[in-house]
C-alpha cells in the first residue's frame, strides 16, 4: 500500500488514543555501543512522545557518562584497572560483538555518519536538552569508584535502587 | 480554517529517532492549531508519524509522498 492510499487524516476518534503509560524508565546497565544507542534513542524518543523519562544508570552503562577527557576513573588499583581495560566515554564503546580490537566500532561510526543516524554522544546531549532524567547509581558509582566530578554535566542526583523502583511503578520499564 | 504552514522542517535524510525527536522540538515553537510540515525520506518515518501523533495527541492532517519524500503536515494540539 502506498502513503497516498493511506488515509490521509486519521479518524477524530483516535485522536483521543493517548498511550496508557506516559512514563519511561530504561535501566541502563550495559555500557557496550550496540546497547548504549538503543538506550539513547528510546530514551529521546520517549521524550519525543512527551513521556517522562528516566534513565538510571548502573554498572557499566555507567561508564558511558564519563567525561571524554577523563581516561582513568577510580582510587584504587582494582578499580583504575577496569577503567584502563574498557576505557570509559561515549567515544569509547565497543561493540558487544565483532568489536575487533576498535575497528567494529570505527566501522559502525562510518556507517551511521553515511546513513545520517545520531552517534549515541548527540542523543545523550539530545536527551539532556529535552529533559531526560539522567540518573547515575550511587552504590555503582562508589563500587567502580566513579565521582561526580568524573561525570558529564546535566546528570541528576545520584541514587539508589529505590528510587528507581519508585519511579518504575507507573511506568514501561526497559532493562538494556 | 487556514491551512497556512507555519514552519517547515527539513528531515530529509536523517534516520530514526532524528525525524520524530526533531519535529518534537520544533512544534515547541508553535502555537495550538498552528501547523508544521515535516520533509522526509526515512521509510519508517510513515508509521513514527502516525504514532507519534496518536500518542501526543497532534493532528496528522495530511500525508503525502512524493520521489521519495514523505511530506506530513501536523497541527499542534
Amino acid at each position: 500500500m502506498s502513503v497516498e492510499e493511506q488515509t490521509l487524516a486519521i479518524p477524530a476518534h483516535e485522536h483521543e488514543e493517548h498511550p496508557k503509560h506516559k512514563k519511561l524508565v530504561i535501566i541502563a546497565w550495559s555500557g557496550e555501543l550496540d546497547k548504549v544507542w538503543p538506550q539513547m534513542i528510546l530514551a529521546t524518543t520517549g521524550a519525543a512522545m512527551g513521556m517522562d523519562v528516566t534513565v538510571f544508570f548502573t554498572f557499566w552503562g555507567l561508564f558511558a557518562l564519563v567525561k571524554e577527557d577523563k581516561h582513568i576513573t577510580g582510587e584504587n588499583w582494582m578499580q583504575k584497572m577496569v577503567a584502563l581495560l574498557d576505557r570509559p566515554g561515549m567515544e569509547h564503546l565497543r561493540l558487544s560483538k565483532m568489536n575487533f580490537a576498535g575497528a567494529g566500532p570505527a566501522m559502525m561510526a562510518k556507517l551511521a555518519k553515511e546513513h545520517n543516524v545520531a552517534s549515541p554522544g548527540e542523543l545523550l546531549k539530545m536527551a539532556v536538552d529535552m529533559g531526560v532524567k539522567l540518573v547515575p547509581c550511587q552504590m555503582t558509582m562508589d563500587l567502580l569508584g566513579l565521582k561526580r566530578e568524573d561525570m558529564i554535566d546535566g546528570l541528576a542526583e545520584p541514587a539508589g535502587a529505590t528510587t528507581m523502583l519508585m519511579e518504575a511503578q507507573d511506568a514501561i520499564t526497559l532493562f538494556i | 480554517m487556514s491551512m497556512q504552514v507555519a514552519k517547515t522542517l527539513d528531515l530529509k535524510g536523517l534516520s530514526c529517532p532524528l525525524p520524530i525527536v526533531k519535529t518534537a522540538q520544533a512544534i515547541k515553537e508553535l502555537a495550538s492549531g498552528e501547523l508544521i510540515e515535516a520533509l522526509a525520506t526515512d521509510p519508517g518515518s510513515v508509521a513514527d508519524f502516525n504514532a507519534w501523533c496518536r500518542s501526543t495527541g497532534n493532528e496528522l492532517v495530511e500525508q503525502t509522498e512524493q520521489d521519495g519524500v514523505y511530506r506530513f503536515v501536523i497541527r499542534k494540539k
